[in-house]
């Protein structure tokens, strides 16, 4: 370890670490509201549910690096354009998410619902304030894989130019400088750790009588 | 569309030394060690763990932190630490063997009936017996379930061990990027796709063939999807995997 490399190049670290979780967090929350709508169909019919889920699956065989390059020709972006990694793994939060999602809503107790609509909540308002509520739990465990393998996975875009953190792996290897790819690697980990721990948090505040219960 | 498939479709690149059929098999070899590797680390730790029904925080954390390391951070910084050579890469790789395999081990060997264990026990089985006789063979659906997801991520992630200077199909990728080279590229990520799939297929047959009939009963359970149910509860990660 070049330790003094660090504070020498604080400046760059700090703007890649910007990048990195801006790239990795977007899809996040993009692949959440747009895996919600589709999780509450693939839930609501099995029919929907045997298309969708397989559908997803193969989905995640695709090599991030594939996506990251095939993109662009198919969205006419160009080949260092940000977009293309945020689009990429928005597709495998999804992915991911709908099942969760799914399986989720699925496991709502009927009782729960049967109550809500005799006590006049209309099917939209029941969605929201009942049934998503209680899908939180199995939601945030989907989107804590989602949002650890996002910030893992966003260093690959580093071959395309466009991967936050993963220019140190590709800058270090070109250099032979393994200092570089360590800071990486530590701060990649650590972002993820955070980003864990602030969604184990989050679904805590949201589900408050979960804790009353406990 | 044309302009896609033109690589893959051209017969001049199905032959030679560095022809899609070498290269098909480059990558199924480094996959294949890498699998092996991570198994033979994974399984022993996964039985024990399950077998001793102590440390399950143990699999939840290494399955967790080792999912959270960047696969081409660690490749170039083994490669840069010991030459490029076959086991820095076989490393690398072996590290997404491990989550799967260890999750679907441990939570396959837990999960055995302890009424079969017990009675293994009473009959006068020794531990080391009532492991490799009882659990395993019981656990063995969940076990092949994890070595599905590890492969599907393994075979994904091997592209990236063409930016090393290795074969395997990500030299497709690699290639066609330095020269622009859509059909290239595309003919690449088809092909790791397809394979990943092919092998899935291939694995959930011998999954068929070697589980003991006894195991496989009424229900329709996929271990996949055990293992995904395991997550959500335990938050041992989902097994899938993404691919870098």
């Amino acid at each position: 370890m070049v330790w003094d490399w660090i504070p020498r190049n604080t400046d760059l670290i700090v703007r890649l670490l910007g990048v990195h979780t801006v790239l990795a967090l977007v899809p996040v929350v993009v692949g959440l509201v747009i895996a919600v709508p589709v999780g509450w169909l693939a839930s609501r019919s099995t029919g929907l549910r045997s298309v969708l889920i397989p559908a997803a699956s193969v989905l995640y065989t695709i090599p991030s690096l594939a996506v990251f390059i095939v993109l662009p020709a198919i969205l006419g972006t160009q080949i260092l354009d940000p977009l293309n990694v945020v689009v990429a793994l928005t597709i495998y939060t999804v992915a991911l998410l709908v099942r969760s999602v799914a399986d989720a809503l699925a496991a709502v107790p009927a009782l729960v619902v049967a109550a809500a609509t005799a006590m006049g909540y209309r099917p939209g308002k029941r969605f929201v304030s009942v049934e998503l509520p209680l899908a939180v739990p199995v939601l945030v465990a989907g989107l804590r894989v989602a949002a650890v393998s996002n910030i893992s996975l966003v260093s690959v875009g580093a071959l395309i130019g466009v991967g936050g953190l993963g220019q140190l792996f590709t800058e270090g290897y070109q250099r032979d400088f393994p200092t570089e790819i360590i800071t990486g690697i530590v701060l990649i980990v650590a972002l993820a750790l955070v980003v864990d721990g602030l969604l184990v948090l989050a679904g805590r505040v949201v589900t408050p009588w979960a804790r009353v219960a406990a | 569309m044309n302009l896609l498939f033109s690589y893959l479709f051209d017969a001049a690149n199905w032959s030679g030394p560095t022809g899609i059929p070498v290269r098909i098999a480059e990558h199924l070899f480094y996959s294949v060690l890498a699998l092996a590797l991570g198994a033979v680390v994974a399984v022993p730790l996964g039985a024990l763990i399950g077998h001793t029904q102590k440390g399950g925080f143990l699999v939840v954390g290494i399955a967790n932190g080792m999912r959270a390391l960047p696969e081409l951070g660690l490749l170039t910084l083994l490669v840069l630490l010991m030459g490029i050579d076959l086991l820095p890469v076989t490393i690398a790789l072996a590290v997404l063997a491990v989550p799967p395999l260890l999750a679907g081990t441990y939570s396959g060997v837990r999960n055995v009936d302890r009424g079969a264990v017990d009675a293994a026990r009473g009959m006068g089985m020794r531990e080391w017996q009532i492991l490799t006789k009882v659990e395993l063979p019981n656990a063995l659906p969940l076990v092949l379930g994890g070595l599905r997801a590890a492969a599907l991520q393994v075979i994904a992630t091997t592209a990236v061990a063409a930016y090393v200077s290795f074969g395997g199909l990500g030299r497709l990728l690699i290639d066609g990027l330095k020269s622009l080279d859509y059909s290239q590229m595309a003919a690449g990520a088809i092909l790791v796709a397809l394979l990943a799939l092919a092998v899935e297929g291939l694995l959930a047959l011998l999954q068929r063939a070697v589980v003991s009939p006894g195991l496989r009963g009424g229900g329709k359970r996929s271990p996949t999807a055990e293992i995904t149910r395991t997550d959500s509860t335990e938050q041992i990660p989902e097994t899938a995997g993404a691919t870098p």
